[in-house]
């Protein structure tokens, strides 16, 4: 019975519509007060069934609702038989409820959109071999699955047979199709294009990468700053509070329409939901736009964000380098080449990658002991050969004495922004090799946006040699360039930052700067999907796509903005009931409980500007 | 233990949020400090003891409250 009543609460606000109608015209059109009057009742008894049985519920589980402060309201009004307050005020909240339903649902719908891509049935081997359509969460690690032309790839997995081009925009933002075959990975949410693929299940449900976003933004939008804590917090004694109040005024003033009116007003609404509403806009638009915002505090600290750091490669750069010069210190250049070749195919540092692609088919030689020195190459022995592969601190730390002209070269390469990997064999330099990295296109035009935004430092730290940085940092427009720093020397170097006050957000492609990710105050990592960055940072840009940066920014900012509008509204509203009810005399119960319900209404709508909140150019 | 994610309907009002949490909570075997209530997401998380409670009775709770039960899953942890 309970049930029935609350699964028809719009059905009884339509009734009780149609109800106050007639009452209203049997008063004025026919005169007929005794009709009005039991109209009136009826509606009232009908429209306070559902709420009380919500008061009565939550009572049950400790909580005092609102619901139950109108419903003590509605019991007060039939004893001074004011059956017309009444039932206005129970229609009002119904109404109220439904209308906040409808556009609590629109500012959630970005995320849900997103969460509706999760795949839902795959096509599972059986024992005989035999393909069956099954739920999703019956796969396990380790079954064999078909996807075929037009499905969605069930579970992060590896190809076993078959190829295909799988659209991957929902993991990667990127729409162009990727080629799969045999041992490619395949994720979660993606859409095979064409073709037919069979795969093993790697992983499955929340541990896909996809799974995983989707529960990272969910946990997000739920996510509380400490002043929506404080609010929550608030709300808790608030409204029991607010039930002492009307009791005590009935007490002195024996006024019952007054107590009443008190509860009607004093009702927490609009102060409870216009944080959340904004955050999850908010979070939503960043959702739609390729931004996980990591929830409200991340919104918070983000817009108030007055420093931010740069890693250079991958970053502000391309992260694809390549060899640009080459100056070989010896006569037997192929042999040079050939060692350099085979200790940099031992290593995956960028730089050694594009070595490797550049001096490209060659002999290869047996490598043994290979030593990787962080933050200045690789030490390993060829042939007998000991055989430094670095930077000019390698070199030092190696002692390797560089010669006057070699000295020259490694200044030049450097003005012209080449990225420096010195090789020498046996303790003698053998080879100098400049390699640059194109900038990000479009990346000046950003960083003047998030200029204009109000962050005041734009800073680029890098391994690289000080010439790249600087090169890099004055065709930008950079504040500050510091170069030759390690990891440890980034995370350092933001530390000393934050001691001295500023809010500092950290952009990195979360490979080697993690530290400085988790550091910073806001972490915000270019991950095309990659697990460590979306673990660590605080924001995450999708598809590595730089120009998402100055939106974030801006998005942060309105949405932060958004949050205190809300919290005005709310808290202006309630004060000028409460002020109105003690100084004013057309204040009654209806008019507060309208007020109230507009209130909220207003804060959602206000929230709800969010979903298309765009960055002005 | 046990870690149960059970999808309810769509929640609106935020005191919907408080009734299930201290609801949940109240059911013995609950971890209390594991409790959570997605309140944009409509989803109740939560830990427990699968010797002394069992999720379909932490189901009938959160009915007995008003609130329908979309779908529940159980991991152990």
């Amino acid at each position: 019975m309970q049930r029935f009543i609350l699964s028809k609460k719009n059905q009884v606000a339509l009734i009780s519509a149609i109800l106050i109608v007639a009452g209203f015209v049997s008063l004025y059109a026919f005169h007929n007060e005794t009709a009005a009057t039991w109209v009136f009742a009826i509606a009232s008894v009908l429209g306070i069934a559902p709420i009380a049985i919500q008061a009565y519920q939550a009572l049950w589980v400790k909580v005092v609702s609102i619901d139950l402060l109108v419903t003590i309201a509605v019991i007060g009004a039939f004893f001074i038989r004011n059956f017309e307050e009444s039932a206005i005020v129970t229609f009002l909240f119904l109404f109220g409820a439904y209308l906040e339903q409808r556009t609590l649902n629109k500012t959630r719908s970005a995320i849900k959109e997103l969460t509706e891509m999760a795949p839902e049935s795959a096509l599972k081997q059986g024992e005989d071999g035999e393909y069956v359509e099954v739920e999703v969460d019956e796969v396990g690690v380790g079954d064999i699955l078909l996807v075929k032309t037009g499905a969605k790839v069930p579970v992060d997995g590896t190809v076993l047979a078959g190829e295909g081009y799988i659209n991957e925009a929902s993991i990667t933002g990127e729409s162009v199709p990727v080629s799969k075959h045999a041992d490619s990975g395949v994720y979660a949410g993606t859409i095979l294009e064409n073709g037919t693929l069979q795969i093993v299940a790697d992983r499955v449900g929340e541990d896909t990468t996809f799974g995983r976003i989707i529960e990272l933004v969910e946990e997000a939008q739920d996510s509380k700053s400490a002043a929506e804590r404080f609010i929550d917090r608030f709300a808790r004694w608030y409204t029991p509070a607010v039930l002492a109040l009307a009791a005590i005024v009935w007490v002195f003033s024996r006024n019952i329409e007054l107590a009443i009116t008190i509860l009607v007003l004093g009702c927490p609404g609009a102060l409870v939901i216009g944080v959340p509403v904004s955050n999850v806009a908010g979070i939503g638009n960043g959702a739609k736009n390729g931004i996980l915002l990591k929830g409200s505090e991340v919104i918070v600290d983000f817009s108030r964000v007055d420093t931010i750091v740069f890693d250079k490669t991958g970053t502000l750069t391309v992260g694809n380098p390549e060899v640009a010069e080459v100056q070989i210190y010896s006569e037997d250049a192929d042999t040079v080449k050939a060692y350099v070749a085979s200790v940099e195919s031992e290593s995956d540092h960028p730089l050694a990658q594009a070595v490797v692609d550049h001096i490209g088919e060659t002999k290869r030689f047996p490598v043994k002991n290979t030593n990787v020195v962080k933050g200045g190459g690789v030490v390993a022995e060829v042939e007998g050969h000991a055989v430094a592969i670095g930077n000019v601190a390698l070199m030092d730390q190696e002692g390797v004495s560089l010669s006057e002209l070699a000295r020259a070269d490694i200044a030049q390469f450097e003005v012209r922004g080449n990225s420096l990997v010195l090789t020498s064999i046996d303790g003698e330099l053998k080879a100098l090799i400049g390699i640059r990295d194109q900038v990000r296109p479009g990346v000046k035009g950003d960083l003047a946006k998030i200029k204009k935004l109000g962050v005041k430092n734009l800073v680029v730290l890098s391994g690289d040699n000080q010439g790249t940085v600087d090169r890099v940092a004055s065709d930008l427009g950079l504040t500050e360039a510091h170069g030759h720093m390690l990891p440890e020397d980034k995370s350092a170097y933001i530390q000393n930052l934050i001691d001295k006050d500023h809010i500092v957000a950290f952009v990195g492609d979360g490979v080697n700067d993690s530290p400085s990710l988790a550091l910073a105050h806001i972490g915000i990592a270019m991950g095309g999907g990659t697990d460590v960055a979306i673990e660590t940072s605080d924001v995450v840009l999708m598809n590595s796509d730089f120009s998402k940066l100055p939106h974030a920014l801006g998005l942060t900012k309105a949405t932060a903005s958004n949050m205190r509008q809300n919290i005005a509204i709310a808290v202006g509203v309630v004060l000028f009931l409460l002020a109105s009810v003690f100084f004013s005399d057309w204040m009654n119960m209806s008019i507060g409980m309208f007020v109230h319900e507009g209130s909220i209404l207003v804060v959602i709508l206000n929230g709800m500007r969010l979903l298309n909140y765009k960055l002005k150019s | 233990m046990q870690k149960a994610t059970i999808q309810l309907e769509t929640l609106t009002c935020p005191s919907c949020k408080m009734k299930i949490e201290n609801a949940t909570k109240a059911m013995e075997g609950v971890d209390k400090d594991s409790v959570e209530v997605l309140f944009n997401s409509s989803k109740l998380k939560f830990n427990f003891d699968e010797t002394k409670v069992k999720v379909e009775e932490v189901e009938n709770a959160i009915k007995k409250l008003g609130y329908d039960v979309k779908k529940s899953q159980v991991k152990s942890i």
